[in-house]
């Protein structure tokens, strides 16, 4: 009954998505330039579908995880870290450094580092907290600050002008990404997808807790290692290819549970991820052709996942 | 047959469960009884490889369950947790059917259905099944935790405190569905009971735990002896034999005289 209610909502998001990306490569096409344009613009919306579903599903699994609605990877800190990696590169090699001007390299260079930070952040934070929400909250915005301070720091030290260059990373974009990190990326998204839905069964069981998981069979502990290292990968080549959006995955994954109402994480993965590739096609259209790209994605994406984010907390609090 | 041989349990300095060996015996109920804090559900924890002990070895027909696949086990025993909540859409049909995981991986055929169907039945949940958890009463709840620990079918089933927030209609509809599954099927039943003479009344055997460490495990008649469970509770209790079975009747005896007042009260009026 609320299946077929749900199975139906699949369909309508399917075509809702499908609807808004045709508009978005369709709208004023110009003939003229056609062999340029029709290309970026496929670019663009296939970027945009990597880094929905790489944050949509990294971020259902890390709350399943963790057994709440509030935190994501990025909140944990990630983003930080990442802004972190960039303006050292910039520090200590100047804006003509080829870790930030050859985005191959520096595509390499965060993804690694990133991935290699959450590993051990993960690896460190449940064998200590035992996944206790608050407790995370606290590290993550610890880690964040943390991080955020060092950048800032060091970006007051730099040179005026590489700090403008320095400026464009911090915001995430779908402008000009590289191709061929484009298919790496949907490469390595793929790969975790396929891993992930072929066992989505056992996320429902993980979502019981780590009791009744481990009374049905699963093998807890090594599943949870898994997955984190999936989270891992999956968020770290998203933002080291578009940048940081820090309150996507909370925005879209809330949005899903609200919309689908259901434990399952059938519902749950397609779901979220469909919102996540329409909020960033809305969000870019918003930015290409209301604010003249005068906004950033991220920050419009950031301001309607924070207000979000706020609205949560309220809520929370007061149950 | 499950052979505990020498389980310890340290939580900081304190031994909470202190050099344990026990046997349970197949094809019976088992209770465990003892005060708060006296360690049953730590060790029915570690019988069931929810946590992991600091020292001995469980053994489950001869073969350690630690060196078990764990989804081998989960088709062998079941256990239910003293307190189980959930923060999450679903309904009560959804989560019993977790029960039937263990060999379904989540696709659930026709027999699959009629043993949820069963476990539905058993404990009257017909009315609620399409209902979300979150909207059931707390005694709802526990038995719907119940029917999927039952839905597991197991050979071996562990219940921490399954009459939590039952009424007595149900309470004792449930100790005799357990007797039944013995009876019927030869499952093996270990619960954790508070309520003694519940225990006395439907156990084969009872295990009285104090301190982390087991007083005294055996016949359900020979643990319900006035001495025995006196030292275990520090408190008075006379046994009588009613209908054939030894019902503890436990009151204070030391005198506070706002309440003994009221009870003299009572009695005078009465007369
Ligand atoms: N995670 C833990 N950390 C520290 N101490 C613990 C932990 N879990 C249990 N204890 C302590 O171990 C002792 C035994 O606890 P346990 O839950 O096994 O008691 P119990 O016999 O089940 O009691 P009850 O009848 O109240 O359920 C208690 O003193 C408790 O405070
Ligand atoms: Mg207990």
């Amino acid at each position: 009954m609320l299946d077929r209610k749900n199975n139906r909502l699949l369909i309508v998001l399917s075509i809702l998505t499908l609807v808004i990306g045709g508009c978005y490569i369709l709208y004023q096409l110009n003939f003229d330039i056609l062999f340029y344009q029709l290309p970026s613009r496929l670019n663009r919306v296939v970027t945009m579908i990597i880094v929905g579903t790489a944050i949509a599903i990294s971020t259902v699994i890390f709350q399943t995880i963790t057994r709440n609605r509030i935190l994501t990877p990025s909140i944990m800190g990630l983003d930080s870290v990442y802004l972190f990696i960039q303006t050292v590169i910039v520090f200590i090699g100047g804006a003509q450094s080829i870790l930030l001007m050859n985005d191959f390299v520096n595509y390499i260079a965060s993804m690694l580092i990133l991935v290699l930070f959450t590993v051990l952040v993960f690896r460190y934070l449940f064998k200590f907290t035992g996944s206790h929400v608050f407790l995370l909250l606290l590290i993550g915005i610890i880690l964040g600050t943390f991080f955020s301070s060092l950048s800032s720091f060091m970006q007051m030290l730099i040179n005026p002008d590489d700090f403008l260059i320095l400026q464009s990373s911090m915001f995430a974009s779908f402008n000009a990404i590289n191709e061929s990190l484009i298919w790496i990326t949907g490469g390595v998204v793929l790969l975790m997808l396929v891993i992930v839905l072929k066992d989505f069964h056992s996320l429902d069981v993980i979502a019981l807790g780590r009791d009744h998981a481990v009374n049905l069979g699963v093998n807890y502990d090594r599943k949870i290692s898994q997955l984190l290292l999936i989270i891992a990968v999956l968020v770290s080549v998203a933002t080291a290819l578009v940048g940081p959006i820090m309150f996507l995955g909370l925005l879209v994954v809330n949005l899903a549970h609200e919309m689908f109402r259901t434990f399952k994480h059938r519902y749950l993965l397609i779901g979220s991820t469909l919102i996540a590739v329409i909020t960033l096609l809305l969000g870019q259209m918003l930015t290409q052709y209301v604010f003249k790209q005068a906004v950033e994605i991220s920050v419009i994406i950031n301001l309607a996942g924070g207000i979000y984010f706020i609205i949560l907390m309220l809520k929370e609090s007061r149950r | 047959m499950i052979d505990l041989k020498g389980i310890s349990k340290i939580y900081g300095q304190k031994k909470v469960v202190n050099d344990v060996s026990v046997s349970i015996a197949k094809g019976k109920v088992t209770s465990f009884i003892g005060p708060n804090g006296a360690g049953k559900s730590t060790l029915l924890s570690m019988v069931t490889r929810l946590l992991d002990q600091d020292s001995g070895d469980v053994l489950l027909e001869g073969e350690n369950i630690l060196q078990s696949p764990s989804d081998k086990l989960a088709k062998k025993i079941a256990i239910l947790k003293q307190s189980n909540n959930l923060d999450l859409k679903i309904t009560v049909r959804e989560l019993i059917s977790f029960g039937r995981f263990p060999y379904t991986k989540g696709r659930l055929n026709d027999k699959d259905h009629e043993i949820i169907n069963e476990a539905i039945r058993y404990m009257e949940l017909e009315d609620f099944e399409d209902r979300y958890i979150d909207e059931l009463s707390g005694g709802q709840r526990q038995r719907v935790y119940i029917a999927m620990t039952i839905a597991q079918d197991t050979e071996y089933i562990f219940l921490d405190e399954p009459l939590n927030n039952l009424d007595m209609k149900h309470s004792v509809q449930i100790m005799q569905i357990l007797r039944r599954l013995v009876r019927e099927r030869n499952k093996t039943i270990i619960i954790v009971i508070h309520d003694i003479n519940f225990a006395s009344c439907y156990s084969d055997n009872i295990v009285a735990m104090k301190d982390g460490e087991v007083v005294i495990s055996g016949k359900k008649d020979d643990v319900i002896q006035k001495q025995i469970l006196e030292d275990i509770y520090e408190m008075d209790i006379n046994i009588e034999c009613i209908y054939g079975q030894q019902i503890c009747v436990y009151f204070d005896e030391h005198k506070d005289a706002s309440v003994d007042d009221f009870i003299e009260d009572q009695v005078h009026l009465r007369v």
